[in-house]
């Protein structure tokens, strides 16, 4: 009998098999992730045992203990957290003291802000082109829906409040920031010795300084400085250092884009012949804007975030709002419930930007592909 | 140039289309235009001024203020000038500015690198942390940080360690040194200590260049700095006393106070800006090439060290310039403390405004004031960054 | 140049939009060309000034510019009330943003005279008091060394009590707030011992605690605080608008002239001072520069010195306070208006 060394035949091969239970599905993501050594385990359960802390006492304080109805404080008598002030003043919260029968105004402003975004943010969009115009124009239309006039009934601004005033401050200084930072970003790039200082001394300036400070130059300088017989609204001033704000971190952000973009574009367009407004206005603004956009995202987010400052200077955005709510005896004491409701609202449309503003990077990261 | 007067209308043609000239024509227009705007508003405020019978300068610094301030730094009384004052609240600026700074930078540098972690738990918690304190304005953060503490126990119900430290809503009060004569040795021998250890780091360093051989640098430098002057210490017979808090009617009294409004203030703008540097160390880490970690892992460098001695150091390059960003914008935002009545520049300026109507010239000492600190820091941290970065070969 | 250019043209362009108005000497002519009352008032003040919830401002402070506007344009309503801290509300008045400023506002030497205001009277006397837990033993403010002590910044009791304390030579920790409901509190977390503000503040406060019998309200007042209405100076005529409709308000208690009667007294009473006052008889409207029936107006709007006080200071209010030195000179308080004649 001849011995011939054992060779499996291909079809008779073992069957694959599973991984170790502990190195797969549930134990295994467990282990790899939650206990892969005594560091780790450690932290988890450090981790486990503060949620532990936390999320209990938190739910039953906003939801389970808490009072949903009633007209005032003295309806909530559970432990928890008094809601029942939302339904008497969410309309202040949202609107401040915007006629009641005119707050359509306000949402239809809103509203419009979408149609007037898109054709920036999806310009292969079918029709972009004839809907720029409207974005153009957005600026004056949503003014003229705010304050009226020409047949509307005419609202002072010293009636804008709540969130609304927020998102006005901070939208209105983004959108005049924009040609300002423009001009100051080019101003900074230029090769004009008293040009690039001048930009280079706004911008260093505007960004040096608090912009709790410029909202006391608005609201008790400014009048000093401008001539006595010409007389701004206090939300008109807070809107104009605003903008000087912005405008100095926004030249910044499209310094940015313009550095990203490569010199060969230059000088293409100045083989073309092109001078320097149109070689800048036709082939380099468009794109430095465009890789821009994430960053004035970002610069909207800080922005909008920094308006909620005004109460300082005793104007009425959601903030304050919050705080003449309660020191109304009707909804004495209920700091935390506003402020915590107050913080969702800028939490859930910061970060949904924010988001919005990594997705852009990535799409626009072309290293990646 | 050859030819002359009957080509002048050429001339300003020629000028025109030539770059240099129209720079500057373009650049006196600017100044000119700037000139005049200036004046525009120089010569208003001078009328309105007028008008208002105020009278611009800054005189008034000299003034008593007559109002109390609960947190100085330096001497002050209620009799001090409006000037004192405000130096007080620089003083108290800076303090929470240095302090939030350090914290800042611990807190974003852990949460940085424990977020890329690869405990699933522990990465996701600090994602929310990061995403819930960056959305939220910090003004909002600080008065709910002001509104927890000041639901702490109360004075007669205080917190004791040791019945010497004690922690109530009014903030922490623990004891202070007194210092007593022949104290300044002891602090000239830890000074001494410090530089010594300094020049010796330096000898050891450039010999571990040299030779590869290591030296207990850590031992000897504590050492150096502990051992000279506690046995000076001990030898001049202790020359050092607490002044211990002491339960009076209403509060505690004698050691000191830190306020529950530097405390609100500073852990705001430390968890704040915390986030923001988190998420700049992350990028930093992620920015240093795979290929760097797995060479020290093949070198047999152990995790931490290949963090700390590759990664962070190749890392730092990218996060400095954001990181200087995020040390102004603290400095800045400590200036809410106006919200919550922590005594800072602003929040002093404010009243000064308030009981000397000299609104120009405060608002003007701000400005000056925060523009310098951001330059200072930005030069700082330039320079800083210039000593870091790599040596290209 | 271009940032500047635009700068200045989105100045110019906001003034249009935001309603630029020349302000000069006549602000009377001002006031009805703009077809509202610009008036300054507190950002919240229980009772003084806060917002009800539909909104509206109300309060007794509120109800002065209300009082001011019905008598330039027989319409109370016309008031577009411009919220002011107390570091804006000085600027804000002298720069023209408002036309009148009613911000529970003492009438001080420098304010007068240096800041270049007109008071137009006193509304309101008050004085600077301290609230204090009674379990903290306390009778008399002087007990009060080494405690902590919650003030209102950019005020003169701020001054007042700095004054107080080194006159008296005893310490305190200070702890400065910005608004009254904030110091509230702080004072009812316990961060501080006792808090300090215009006694009438201290009611206000004191009626929203959850257990007010546990406070006290010290007796010691330790500063005189006339609270009052006022104008630029410059403008007499102006002033005199102000400071006769406060004095209307005043008279007409004194003579029994209520929202409720007012319109059947304006027919003619068998009182000449009440008819001057109301127009049936003599010019004085015409003297000020406004109507005949302004006065009546006035009343019909917002009711009497007394009647405003019920509505928002008085017994059947939360604040619940006492006329003390509010009252009528005639029943032992302060209030004297000069005669209308």
């Amino acid at each position: 009998m001849t011995t011939s060394p054992f060779f499996r035949q291909p079809n008779d091969m073992l069957p694959e098999r599973a991984p170790p239970v502990a190195m797969s599905g549930i134990i295994g993501w467990l282990r790899a992730n939650l206990f892969s050594g005594w560091l780790n385990t450690g932290l988890t359960l450090l981790a486990l045992y503060a949620l532990w802390l936390i999320i209990p006492g938190l739910l039953n304080w906003a939801f389970f203990d808490a009072d949903f109805a009633g007209t005032d404080r003295f309806a909530c008598t559970g432990t928890g957290a008094c809601w029942a002030w939302f339904d008497q003043r969410i309309d202040q919260f949202l609107y401040g003291f915007y006629p009641d029968e005119q707050t359509w105004r306000v949402n239809l402003a809103l509203f419009l802000i979408l149609p007037a975004l898109a054709p920036i943010l999806f310009d292969k969009m079918p029709g972009a082109k004839q809907l720029r115009w409207f974005s153009l124009a957005f600026p004056f239309v949503a003014t003229f829906l705010l304050i009226g006039g020409f047949g509307l009934e005419e609202v002072p601004t010293n009636k804008f409040g709540g969130f609304m005033l927020n998102v006005t401050v901070g939208l209105a200084g983004i959108v005049l920031s924009l040609p300002i930072g423009i001009v100051l970003a080019l101003g900074r790039r230029s090769k004009m010795p008293i040009v690039r200082t001048l930009s280079v001394a706004f911008i260093e300036v505007f960004r040096g300084v608090p912009l709790i400070t410029l909202l006391f130059v608005a609201a008790i300088l400014l009048p000093i400085f401008l001539p006595s017989s010409f007389s701004l609204d206090l939300v008109v001033r807070v809107i104009v250092v605003v903008t000087a704000f912005a405008s100095a971190y926004m030249a910044e952000v499209i310094r940015g884009g313009l550095q990203a973009i490569p010199r060969g574009q230059y000088e293409a367009a100045q083989a073309l012949g092109l001078g320097y407004w149109r070689m800048m206005g036709l082939i380099i603004l468009p794109q430095a804007l465009k890789i821009s956009i994430p960053g004035i995202v970002n610069t909207f987010i800080g922005l909008f975030k920094d308006t909620t400052l005004v109460i300082v200077i005793g104007l009425f955005d959601v903030l304050n709002i919050g705080r003449t709510m309660i020191s109304n005896p009707d909804w004495l004491g209920l700091a935390v419930e506003t402020q915590v409701f107050i913080s969702l609202f800028f939490f859930v449309v910061c970060f949904s930007m924010s988001r919005y503003s990594v997705y852009l990077e990535q799409r626009l990261d072309t290293s990646k592909h | 140039m050859a030819n002359s007067r009957q080509e002048s209308g050429f001339q300003i043609r020629r000028i025109w289309s030539d770059e240099r000239a129209r720079s500057a024509l373009f650049q006196i227009l600017v100044v000119l235009g700037l000139a005049l705007l200036v004046a525009f508003f120089v010569a208003n405020t001078m009328a309105n001024l007028q008008a208002r019978g105020m009278e611009p300068g800054f005189g008034f610094l000299q003034d008593p203020a007559f109002f109390e301030i609960n947190q100085n730094l330096i001497e002050y009384a209620s009799t001090s000038t409006f000037g004192r004052a405000l130096v007080v609240g620089l003083l108290n600026t800076l303090l929470v500015s240095a302090a939030g700074i350090i914290s800042a930078t611990v807190i974003g540098f852990l949460a940085g690198v424990f977020r890329l972690s690869n405990n699933w738990l522990v990465g996701r918690l600090i994602g929310v942390y990061v995403e819930f304190t960056r959305n939220v304005p910090v003004l909002l953060q600080i008065i709910f940080w002001w509104s927890i503490l000041t639901g702490l126990p109360k004075v007669a119900d205080s917190l004791s360690i040791g019945n010497s430290l004690f922690l109530n809503n009014r903030g922490v009060r623990m004891p202070a040194p007194i210092l007593e004569n022949g104290f300044g040795w002891v602090a000239l021998a830890f000074l001494l200590g410090v530089f010594a250890s300094y020049l010796v780091g330096r000898w050891a360093r450039r010999r571990h260049m040299a030779t590869g051989q290591p030296f207990p640098m850590l031992w000897v430098g504590l050492g150096l700095v502990v051992l000279p002057p506690l046995l000076l210490f001990v030898a001049l017979g202790q020359p050092l006393d607490w002044d211990i808090p002491e339960k009076t009617r209403f509060n505690f009294r004698g050691g000191f106070n830190i306020t529950p409004e530097l405390v609100a203030l500073w852990w705001a703008l430390t968890t704040y800006t915390g986030a923001f540097i988190s998420e700049i160390v992350r990028a930093g880490i992620l920015s240093v090439s795979k290929g760097q970690s797995e060479a020290a892992h093949a070198l047999g460098l152990r995790p931490g060290l290949t963090m700390r001695k590759i990664i962070i150091p190749q890392a730092l390059r990218v996060i400095i310039p954001p990181l200087t960003s995020q040390y102004l914008n603290l400095t800045k935002n400590s200036s809410l403390a106006i919200a919550i009545g922590y005594q800072d520049l602003v929040s002093i300026g404010n009243t000064v405004l308030n009981q000397s109507g000299q609104a120009i010239e405060v608002v003007g000492i701000w400005m000056v004031v925060y523009l310098s600190l951001s330059l200072g820091t930005s030069a700082f941290m330039n320079w800083y960054n210039s000593h870091i970065a790599l040596v290209e070969r | 140049m271009k940032s500047v250019k635009y700068f200045a043209a989105a100045i110019v362009a906001a003034a249009t939009i935001g309603g630029a108005s020349i302000s000069h000497a006549a602000t009377l002519d001002d006031v009805r060309a703009a077809g509202a009352l610009k008036c300054g008032i507190n950002t919240g003040l229980p009772g003084f000034a806060y917002t009800d919830d539909s909104g509206n401002w109300t309060g007794f402070d509120a109800a002065f510019c209300r009082a001011v506007a019905a008598a330039v344009f027989g319409d109370g309503n016309k008031v577009q009330f411009v919220n002011l801290t107390g570091a804006n509300r000085f600027p804000a008045l002298a720069s023209g943003e408002i036309d009148l400023l009613s911000r529970n506002t003492t009438w001080t030497f420098s304010r007068d005279v240096d800041l270049a205001f007109t008071f137009v009277g006193v509304n309101y006397y008050d004085g600077q008091g301290f609230i204090g837990r009674k379990s903290l033993g306390v009778k008399s403010a002087k007990e009060l060394d080494g405690a902590s002590v919650c003030i209102q910044t950019g005020t003169t009791t701020e001054l007042n009590l700095a004054d107080f304390f080194r006159v008296n030579n005893i310490k305190f920790e200070p702890v400065p707030i910005e608004t009254n409901e904030e110091a509230r509190v702080a004072y009812l977390a316990d961060r501080c011992d006792v808090y300090t503000t215009d006694a009438s503040g201290l009611a206000a406060t004191k009626t929203t605690f959850e257990n007010a019998d546990a406070h006290m309200v010290f007796p010691e007042i330790i500063s005189k605080e006339p609270l009052g209405p006022l104008v630029r100076q410059g403008d007499d005529q102006w002033a005199d608008v102000a400071r006769w409709t406060l004095n209307v308000l005043i008279n007409a208690e004194e003579y029994g002239v209520t929202q409720a009667n007012v319109a059947e007294m304006a027919k003619g009473t068998n009182n000449p001072e009440i008819n001057r006052m109301l127009g049936s008889e003599g010019s004085l409207g015409e003297m000020l520069g406004l109507q005949k029936d302004w006065a009546a107006n006035v009343i019909k709007a917002v009711g009497n010195y007394g009647e405003i006080f019920d509505r928002f200071l008085g017994p059947n209010t939360a604040l619940a306070l006492d006329r003390g030195q509010n009252a009528l000179y005639t029943k032992g308080g302060l209030l004297y208006a000069p005669p209308m004649r």
